[in-house]
């Protein structure tokens, strides 16, 4: 996670955000791929209507998080159902979840709950601390880099990091082969509908192969 | 400014996912079919983002030994497929990117 950070940060500036608007960015989205990718739309000019798509559609499986912690963490006020929300990074998610799982839910207002809250903080604001470190020295390098060293290609190489793990079985490789495939089809299609073209593509060929599985 | 818009409306937007289920009542679930597609969305999402930086030159399908970010960028893959680790998969495909452009 740090290393990604810290990647992020030096791709941001590389991809013309200035410093003190790229930390604003980490600190108020907290989202690594929803960053690199708004870095590389706001580099190309690209409306903000689609930015917010884009960056909604990368972090959809927050949903699924938050889903699925309801049942952990749902019975909390709401100032700290916002509070472990806004801390819902993948790898908060993941700690906490495994832990969760051991225990059966506590749906109701109860000490347990609590209990629940400060190992969800525990894990989540060392993360978070961490993360924004990271971005802050990738920032500090982004700006004391020469251009001449393409940076800016980090981003995509990111991106390749993030994704090739995830290419676990048949229908995972489909989805992201149809999703390669469509993007670059589509490419002339105005506001970037590629992306979204590609994303419904992806999709729905992982699930075609997932249920012929 | 523009660029401050993007990054609060990016901030909201992810806060309300991230929140999402949690502030809702118990009885609004997760559609089944959406349960069943959200675990492919990162691979079709990311993988249109990364792959056009590749394949294309403005624009145009770019399917060359000329091209050195689609060959820096399989490397990359190579990387990231072997051995799964961040900053090698990122420092490899730099040096390649400058190797290749260098060489070619």
């Amino acid at each position: 996670m740090a290393p990604f950070g810290l990647v992020t940060g030096v791709a941001m500036v590389a991809g013309g955000i200035p410093p003190l608007a790229a930390m604003a960015m980490s600190v108020l989205v907290y989202a690594g791929a929803s960053m690199l990718a708004a870095t590389q739309l706001l580099s190309a000019g690209t409306p903000l209507a689609v930015i917010l798509l884009t960056v909604l559609f990368i972090n959809l499986r927050f949903m699924m998080y938050s889903a699925s912690m309801r049942a952990h963490l749902g019975g909390l006020p709401l100032r700290w159902k916002l509070a472990a929300g806004y801390l819902l990074a993948d790898n908060a998610y993941g700690l906490s979840i495994a832990r969760f799982n051991e225990h059966p839910p506590m749906r109701t207002e109860h000490p347990e709950m609590r209990g629940r809250l400060g190992y969800f903080l525990g894990a989540a604001l060392p993360i978070w601390v961490t993360w924004q470190a990271a971005v802050g020295l990738g920032i500090a390098l982004g700006a004391a880099l020469p251009a001449q060293w393409r940076l800016e290609f980090a981003a995509p190489l990111a991106f390749i990091a993030l994704t090739v793990p995830l290419l676990r079985d048949r229908a995972m490789v489909a989805a992201a082969l149809a999703a390669a495939v469509t993007v670059v089809a589509a490419w002339a299609l105005p506001l970037r509908l590629s992306l979204a073209a590609a994303a419904v593509a992806g999709i729905a060929v992982g699930l075609l192969v997932r249920r012929r599985a | 400014m523009s660029l401050w818009l993007a990054i609060v409306g990016m901030g909201l937007v992810t806060l309300a996912l991230r929140a999402s289920f949690l502030l809702l009542p118990d009885k609004v679930q997760l559609p089944a079919l959406l349960r069943r597609a959200l675990p492919f969305v990162p691979a079709a999402v990311l993988t249109a983002l990364w792959a056009p930086e590749l394949l294309l030159h403005k624009g145009v399908l770019y399917l060359s030994l000329h091209n050195e970010r689609l060959l820096a960028g399989a490397a990359a893959v190579l990387v990231a497929w072997r051995w799964r680790l961040t900053v090698a998969t990122i420092a490899v495909g730099l040096v390649a990117l400058h190797l290749f452009d260098w060489l070619l």
